[in-house]
């Protein structure tokens, strides 16, 4: 922790990236979205097709113009900055590095869907940052980035808060985000209505993530057609991985959507890789005869958590190890993933002690097929994919333990 | 939604109260849905579950009730909706577009037994020792779904301890199902807030702040959160065993005074629909069960009347005449729930309350002294039983001030559920039982005591004292059948004027305190009702902010949504339309007896005669019928 303590805000590594760490300046979007009518943004979005970058892959544009339209007199954008999916620290590091992008792309959000406050959620365990970025946004101010009349553009006002979370995985999830700012318990809420009408305050809100703000202030700055232009058909842009695990060069990494596994493995020098667990916990685990599928919203979508495991790792623990954290993690406020997650990780603990029933776990992969249906947020209804992905995938190694018990009856 | 209220409750489904669609001009627009298709018109926001309802469509529910806002957490009752990835909760999905639904999909049930199937795997708690046996959603879920063995293991060991600790309610969190039913109740319908969801994950469970047992945070015992508890999770204390007792030891006379509510619900415990009351069938069994007298509350609620109305009359002239400091408006202090609950919130009006005890307590006080005396039973053999259709009444015979007579006045208070269930244990069918008359000498009383048991009826009893006592005319000439409708009704909160045009001469009861009426002459009475604690605690805070309510003189506060036929040891179900069928079953016996005012209840003027000899709020009356509260404050220890 020491060293995060000095943190200077703004200092960049050396990294390379055809968008997301391409060149910007401080106001510059800012800038150019107050010479541009709200439409206009809209429009320069829609030809981005920027998907959100928190893992829903929702369209930028359609979230942003659903909350213009909406009618209210109060309106919010919340940056989530949550960051709580194991494996992902991408947004960290453009909050350290990038606040300009973020920041800016805050205010061009404010402006565009009509709100006057932004809001932070940072995450709890990131405190250290909070100081370094409460400066920055000061410095903003002076330069009338934030404040009123911004840019001397008259009427706009926009000021940007920061709100430390608690440490709940789930308030990551939007609308358990926004009860844990309006000072409840953080968990989510029924859908419809959805925040874009009904969020903070029962006000009109567009939940964004970091990494989607840091990429409108630069397709504001440069064309939405510039960021398509990177990419897939479906998945236009780049985008920012986390990678952990079995590899030489661990860290964050910019690369165009459609990038192969097996590319990405080169190039984070993962020599012996058995498995990628893509997409964090709640993602898939990919087997070596898939590495050469696309990292893509139309193959393997992906809000940008990598984790390498190599031939040495045990993917029962690995499994068991993603079970735990849903079990702890789990809101506890739905049955399907209430009770579903800890019947899954019984599951994994009788196959590690050898004493399952392949009905048994049968049943199971087909109870984690109700919890995807049925469960009330994202969290449940993903918590089973390491479950049953791992459980097929990897069934040769997972089925046949030497652990003497009574296997496959 | 930045309002007050919505910041007041925080539950994450505060701000999604659903609008009911009967108001279709209100919502604007309807919208035709197609059900397992069928088509259906159904206004804009109806949700899917209300929608499959009209249709006739049974959808199973667990979380959901008619009482609270929406919470869709079981996930029970979900549906398919075409084009929707995911099954979603039909409570609380609102309709907004013509979408396609199905109710019975292969997903569907499979996604219902799955989860049934869950619950009951952490459930621990066997059907045949719990008090919910027959009368439990989470069994009867059990049973829809053919449940037939544990698919998913069950659990053999508790996680936790029962909390008995309260007087009133027993929590047992080993057979919740964590519907958070009693979370919305205590915080959104009560406003009271002491219970919420605590930790996470798999270590959720219903709790009270910092997990203390109950008897130590600011429940008021309303009992509300059981009657809406699907499972045996939450229960009154029961004193069944300690009354059987009792009635066993032939040293002990053994007798129960009987609450106006009890009656007009018990019948639902008999399977008899709601709205029918079984007053002298009651009596009957009781006498069978072994009680050794059977008398009727409302005898004391017409004493409280005399008391009560006295001691306004007697502040409304301090005030007006003598120019005195007295705390106005009066509040009513016949329920121990609102009692408790000004304590807590508002201790700084615990003067405003009238210090007349609730008919309970008078009626302990005067069995153990008057009757006693009467009959020349040791008071210390007489064991006093309440039955009433309270969890709270339980904690009221408990504090320490009630025991005016010597003794404990009111041993045990007794719920209309754990009377109905001495009564199976008697092997007696109630209503099969003949009719019989209560005991004297107290006997039968007066149809405004009756009518204490729902909402306005206190006000609309006390009124009937009142207008005769001061205007000398009869109220039949001011309400047609004496019938004081602008306090009736279920409107949370009711206001009315009533404005004194003549006055009469002072009653022989009252002439020793008063000496004529004409300071009252042009007066107006400004008087108001509200049910349910929140409703008490908005008119409450009126009266901090020095509205209107605070220039009232007499206000009425019951702790319970629809008055005492709605408290917490009422039969379950309750909703709203069990609750208005039962006020229907008061009233009309209200109207079918011969003696409708509390001041002509011979019994009442004989014990003014013979026992309480100085009068209405005299001393005598002040040391048995009159008690005094605590300013307990929300912080406590
Ligand atoms: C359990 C759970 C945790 C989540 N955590 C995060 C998070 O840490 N950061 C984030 O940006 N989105 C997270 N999300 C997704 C958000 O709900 C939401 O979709 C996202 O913030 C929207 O932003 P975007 O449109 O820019 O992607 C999470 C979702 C779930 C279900
Ligand atoms: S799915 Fe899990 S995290 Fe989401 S609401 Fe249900 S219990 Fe909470
Ligand atoms: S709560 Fe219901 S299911 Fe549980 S033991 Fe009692 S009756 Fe049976
Ligand atoms: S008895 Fe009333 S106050 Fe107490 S927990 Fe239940 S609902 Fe809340
Ligand atoms: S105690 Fe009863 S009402 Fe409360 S959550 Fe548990 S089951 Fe539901
Ligand atoms: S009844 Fe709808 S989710 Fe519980």
């Amino acid at each position: 922790m020491e060293n995060h303590l000095t943190v200077k805000l703004g200092e960049k590594k050396d990294r390379k990236g055809p968008v997301i760490f391409s060149e910007y300046k401080r106001g510059d979007a800012i800038r150019k979205a107050l010479s541009m009518s709200r439409e206009d943004i809209l429009f320069e979005l829609k030809d981005s097709k920027l998907k959100g970058r928190g893992g829903a892959g929702f369209l930028t544009s359609t979230k942003w113009m659903l909350t213009a339209a909406a009618k209210a007199e109060k309106k919010f954008i919340i940056c989530n900055a949550d960051e709580g999916e194991p494996g992902t620290f991408k947004d960290r590091v453009l909050l350290m590095e990038y606040p300009e992008l973020v920041f800016d792309g805050m205010v061009v959000g404010g402006y565009t869907i009509g709100a006057q406050l932004g809001i932070v959620y940072l995450r709890g365990e990131y405190e250290y940052l909070l100081k370094p970025l409460e400066d920055y946004l000061e410095e903003m101010r002076k330069g009338n980035l934030l404040g009123k009349n911004i840019l001397g553009k008259e009427g706009f006002d926009f000021e940007i808060k920061i709100v430390l979370g608690s440490g709940a995985y789930v308030c990551g999830e939007e609308t358990a985000l926004i009860e844990s700012l309006e000072g409840h318990r953080g968990e989510p809420r029924n859908r419809p209505p959805y925040p874009i009408n009904t969020g903070f305050l029962g006000r009109p809100t567009s939940v964004n993530n970091v990494e989607t703000l840091a990429a409108v202030s630069h397709i504001v700055v440069k064309g939405g057609k510039w960021f398509a232009k990177y990419g897939t058909d479906k998945s236009s842009g780049s985008k920012l991985f986390s990678v952990s695990g079995d590899c030489e060069r661990p860290g964050v990494y910019e690369l165009p959507w459609g990038t192969k596994v097996s590319e990405l493995l080169e190039l984070v020098g993962a020599k012996n890789a058995k498995a990628v667990q893509i997409g964090g916990a709640s993602g898939h685990c990919i087997p070596k005869p898939q590495f050469e599928k696309t990292l893509a919203y139309e193959d393997i979508p992906t809000g940008g958590s990598v984790m390498i495991f190599n031939d040495n790792r045990d993917m029962l623990k690995v499994l068991k190890n993603f079970m735990e954290f849903f079990v702890d993690e789990s809101c506890g406020q739905c049955t399907p993933c209430r009770i579903g997650n800890v019947k899954l990780l019984e599951g994994v603990e009788m196959i590690e002690k050898g004493n399952y029933t392949f009905a048994h776990i049968n049943k199971l992969k087909d109870l984690g097929r109700t919890m995807q249906l049925a469960s009330k947020c994202g969290l449940g209804q993903s918590s089973p994919n390491p479950f049953i992905s791992i459980l097929e995938n990897f069934k040769d190694e997972i089925f046949n333990r030497g652990n003497g018990g009574r296997n496959g009856r | 939604m930045e309002d007050k209220k919505s910041l007041r409750a925080p539950v994450s489904q505060k701000p999604h109260v659903i609008p009911k669609p009967e108001h279709p001009e209100y919502l604007g627009g309807s919208i035709t849905v197609e059900i397992n298709e069928k088509k259906l018109t159904v206004p804009f926001g109806t949700t899917i579950l209300e929608a499959c309802r009209q249709a006739q469509i049974h959808i199973p529910t667990l979380c959901h009730h008619e009482d609270l806002c929406v919470a869709g957490v079981c996930r029970v009752c979900v549906v398919e909706v075409e084009g929707m990835r995911t099954l979603q909760a039909s409570c609380a999905f609102p309709i907004t577009a013509p979408i396609k639904i199905k109710t019975t999909s292969n997903a569907v049930r499979k996604a219902r037994k799955h989860i049934i199937d869950l619950l009951i795997s952490e459930h621990y708690g066997e059907c045949y020792s719990c008090f919910r046996n027959n009368n439990c959603e989470l069994q009867s879920l059990a049973k829809e779904y053919g449940v037939d063995h544990y698919n998913f293991g069950h659990v053999t060991q508790p996680r936790y301890e029962v909390d008995n600790s309260s007087y009133s309610v027993v929590r047992d969190m080993d057979k919740c199902v964590l519907c958070k039913r009693c979370v919305r109740t205590c915080i959104d319908l009560q406003e009271v807030g002491v219970l919420e969801a605590i930790n996470r994950g798999h270590n959720t469970h219903i709790g009270t702040f910092l997990d203390k047992p109950l008897a130590e945070v600011i429940c008021i015992n309303c009992g509300q959160c059981i009657n809406r508890c699907p499972t045996g999770a939450l229960r009154a204390n029961d004193p069944r065993d300690e009354i059987w007792n009792a009635i066993d030891d032939p040293t002990k006379h053994v007798v129960i005074q009987t609450a106006p509510s009890p009656r007009a619900a018990i019948g639902e415990e008999f399977g008899q629909g709601p709205g029918k009351s079984f007053t002298g069938e009651l009596n009957t069994a009781l006498r069978r069960i072994g009680f050794d007298k059977a008398f009727d509350t409302n005898f004391a609620a017409d004493l409280t009347i005399i008391e009560e109305g006295t001691e306004l009359i007697l502040r409304l002239y301090k005030a007006l005449v003598k120019k005195e400091k007295v705390a106005l408006p009066q509040f009513t202090s016949c329920s121990p729930g609102w009692v408790k609950y000004l304590e807590h919130f508002y201790p700084e009006y615990i003067d405003n309350l009238s210090s007349a005890k609730s008919p309970q307590q008078m009626f302990g006080a005067l069995i153990k002294t008057f009757y006693a005396q009467k009959t020349g039973i040791d008071p210390a053999n007489i064991v006093s039983v309440a039955l009433m259709p309270c969890s709270a009444k339980k904690f009221e015979c408990n504090r320490p001030e009630m025991n005016s007579s010597g003794y404990k006045d009111v041993d045990y208070g007794l719920t209309t559920r754990e009377l109905a269930q001495m009564i199976k244990e008697a092997g007696i069918f109630l209503p099969e039982m003949p009719q019989s008359h209560f005991d004297d000498p107290f006997g039968e009383a007066s149809g405004a005591g009756l009518i204490f048991g729902a909402t306005g009826g206190v006000m609309e009893a006390a009124l009937r004292s009142v207008i005769e006592f001061v205007t000398g005319k009869r109220v039949e000439d001011v309400y047609a059948n004496a019938d004081i409708t602008p306090v009736r009704g279920f409107e949370g909160i009711r206001y009315a004027e009533i404005p004194i045009a003549e006055v009469g001469s002072v009653p022989k009861l009252l002439q020793h305190l008063i000496p004529d009426w004409n300071w009252l002459k042009g007066a107006t009475l400004k008087i108001a009702v509200a049910h349910g604690t929140a409703n008490a605690k908005k008119v409450m805070e009126d009266i901090k902010a020095g509205g209107k309510f605070s220039e009232c003189h007499f206000i009425e506060f019951m702790a319970c949504p629809g008055g005492c036929l709605g408290g917490g040891g009422q039969p379950i179900p309750t909703n709203e339309q069990i609750r208005k069928k039962r006020a229907e079953a008061i009233y009309n016996e209200d109207k079918s007896l011969p003696v409708r005012k509390s001041h002509e209840n011979r019994h009442v003027s004989e014990l003014y005669e013979m026992f309480l000899t100085d009068g209405p709020c005299g001393h005598n009356s002040h040391k048995l019928l009159h008690t005094h509260y605590v300013k307990r404050g929300k912080y406590i220890a």
